[in-house]
């Protein structure tokens, strides 16, 4: 089936050009910060040491779950409509996974010391269960993508020892995040992280944002090469996503209670920099309220059934929810995090320059996989189709 | 509705089986406190606790705090980074308000708001950056301290997210660029591991005290928390001393005489 992506129009060529380009960009971006340091690479300092990169970790690990309704309702619950959207959904986890992992690893200072992670496991470390789930789960996707997409084109069913895989991919999908969330979740004088609903949070933006994308995508894929998910399929996700977005936006309602109601200083000042600012620091309360104001938008375009049905304001819905959780989970779960430091002090973080290059190098990495990997589902099912046609 | 005599001995024996697990699990759990009390021995072991205690009252003068800091930096190589914001620092000055952001400053006494305190590696009893470091580069010896091995970290910045002092130093710069003198005896560091204050382990293990401690000249005491007669514990036992964030359970062994 690879030959597959061999063959494309000049147009598909240009996209993976384009692609190609950020990547060979990022390397050296990632070059300079290897060779004069992250002082001068990057915004880190001493008080915020987990940028807007580690953020793109717990918001694409987010965005590679989407697979996990879809799956589920179609393997579980024998949801016929989902059949061609459960391989989009599953080769669409494959690169947000590399996303979030690559993410993690170009921030490594050592990227040749890497292995030791292997090397001296450490059950007590979180980053070990976090690299033993992704990487899971990375094989999972690949695997079970893959093979049902090859049975399709060998016309025949999938093989039975794949439903274990099946099974197992989804049971595991909300363990990425339960543990990413456990990175920031467990860690004394973080006050914005350290609370037991970081990881249910981490669950419902994965399920609004996840599906948001692949509704977006599905249609892109429409839209460029007639390969069509089916309406009912896309109206299913799109509730899935306002579901998922709905407990989202409760379950972050009541952390603002908790921090205000308390009255705990320490729990209040992360609301208050990103809402308000803090000491006469507010860089980031513009992104915070662009990030409320795309969830109402989102919220209200969703929940009309006019709206909801009508593609152009459901991508427009779809887009809103996946940059409102983009925002918040991205970039400001870290910024809230870290600031006001352990000093109760601010000390403002803006990404540099060759810190957003190298980060546009790992989205162009993932992009890149998803791209191939539609490319290979679409010819394949296009030339069944076919095969079909000409046989009548 | 009968039922069959093969069934009813399936079930019989699956309760038995179920009792016996549960019998076995109940006892385990029921011995919790016993097992706690065996591990709380453990950790009692007569063993060497190192602890320190600073005499807050004692430093007066800038110079005072400038001589400790710069015996531990000028023999440990640390490098001096122009940019505050990324610097490398083993042991350093701040304010009573970032040093102890949580206790209540308001009303208390003008002198001690305005003192300065020394602030360096903590040495949890507790530490939450070994707990988080995926790779053991950072970890706690048996006589307390907290090590870090410069060659083995990966720069994942993780147990800087994790320690609630800002005590870890990430190499931002190349460090040796920094250097206005080089220690032979000391390593130099490279570009993007983590390091911090260590207690001097090395002097210990030949039996000296601290660089800083002795550069102090009897403001800092230093010794084994284990021993009552020793001085560290004399000091802190004769003393009002606090530690930085004792809220966070953490259990700092750098104490501080007020």
């Amino acid at each position: 089936m690879v030959e597959k992506a061999l063959k494309g129009s000049l147009k598909y060529w240009l996209w993976l050009l384009f692609l190609v380009t950020i990547v060979v960009i990022a390397f050296f971006a990632w070059q300079y910060e290897h060779h004069y340091g992250a002082g001068v690479a990057t915004g880190l300092h001493r008080d915020l040491t987990w940028g807007f990169q580690i953020g793109q970790l717990a918001f694409f690990v987010g965005v590679a779950a989407s697979a996990v309704p879809v799956v589920l309702s179609y393997y579980l619950h024998n949801y016929k409509e989902f059949a061609k959207l459960t391989i989009l959904a599953e080769f669409m986890a494959v690169g947000a996974v590399m996303i979030a992992m690559l993410s993690v690893f170009v921030v490594m200072g050592q990227p040749t010391r890497v292995f030791n992670v292997l090397l001296y496991p450490t059950p007590n470390s979180l980053i070990f269960w976090d690299l033993v789930v992704l990487s899971t789960y990375l094989f999972l996707n690949i695997l079970c993508g893959w093979a049902v997409l090859h049975s399709y084109y060998k016309e025949a069913p999938y093989p039975s020892w794949l439903k274990f895989f099946i099974y197992w991919a989804i049971i595991w999908g909300p363990s990425i995040h339960i543990v990413t969330a456990f990175l920031l979740q467990g860690l004394p004088g973080r006050h914005y992280w350290l609370t037991a609903i970081m990881a249910a949070r981490f669950l419902a933006s994965a399920f609004s944002a996840g599906p948001a994308l692949l509704i977006i995508l599905a249609i892109l894929v429409k839209k460029l090469t007639k390969f069509d998910v089916g309406e009912k399929a896309l109206q299913t996700v799109a509730k899935i996503v306002i579901y998922a977005f709905i407990i989202n936006l409760l379950l972050f309602a009541f952390e603002f209670f908790t921090a205000f109601y308390s009255g705990i200083h320490s729990h209040m000042a992360p609301f208050i920099y990103l809402f308000a600012g803090y000491e006469g620091h507010a860089e980031w309360v513009p992104f915070s309220w662009i990030s409320m104001i795309l969830a109402a938008i989102g919220l209200v375009l969703l929940l009309v059934p006019y709206t909801r049905k009508r593609e152009t304001t459901l991508v427009l819905a779809c887009f809103a929810v996946f940059f409102s959780v983009w925002i918040e989970k991205g970039v400001l779960l870290m910024v809230g995090g870290f600031t006001p430091n352990v000093f109760e002090t601010v000390t403002p973080y803006f990404p540099a320059l060759p810190e957003v290059l190298i980060q546009a190098g790992v989205w162009a990495i993932g992009f890149l996989v998803i791209t191939i990997l539609y490319k290979i589902t679409v010819e394949v099912f296009k030339s069944k189709e076919l095969a079909v046609k000409l046989k009548k | 509705m009968s039922i069959k005599r093969r069934d009813f001995l399936k079930i019989v024996g699956y309760g038995i089986a179920g009792s016996i697990i549960s019998l076995g699990g109940g006892f385990i759990v029921g011995r919790g406190s016993e097992i706690l009390a065996m591990i709380d021995k453990q950790g009692e072991k007569k063993g060497v606790k190192w602890a320190m205690a600073i005499d807050t009252r004692a430093f007066k003068s800038e110079e005072d705090f400038e001589a400790v800091i710069k015996a531990c930096h000028q023999a440990h190589n640390v490098p001096n980074i122009p940019d505050k914001n990324r610097e490398v620092k083993w042991i350093w000055v701040d304010t009573f308000e970032r040093a102890f952001p949580t206790a209540e400053t308001e009303f208390i006494s003008e002198e001690v708001k305005r003192r300065k305190f020394l602030l360096l590696c903590n040495h949890c009893d507790n530490p939450p950056c070994v707990r988080v470091c995926p790779v053991q580069a950072t970890f706690k010896r048996e006589d307390g301290i907290v090590m870090q091995d410069m060659h083995r970290c990966i720069g994942c910045k993780f147990c800087m997210a994790a320690c609630p002092y800002g005590s870890r130093n990430y190499n931002f710069y190349p460090p040796r660029e920094y250097l206005a003198s080089m220690n032979p005896e000391f390593p130099t560091r490279t570009l993007g591991v983590v390091e911090k204050c260590i207690f001097c382990y090395h002097r210990l293990d030949e039996g000296k005290m601290p660089y800083c401690v002795e550069a102090s000249q009897g403001k800092m005491f230093f010794g084994n928390l284990n021993d009552p007669e020793s001085e560290v514990r004399k000091v802190i036992s004769e003393n009002i001393v606090i530690v930085r964030k004792p809220e966070l359970s953490t259990k700092p062994k750098v104490f501080y005489i007020i």
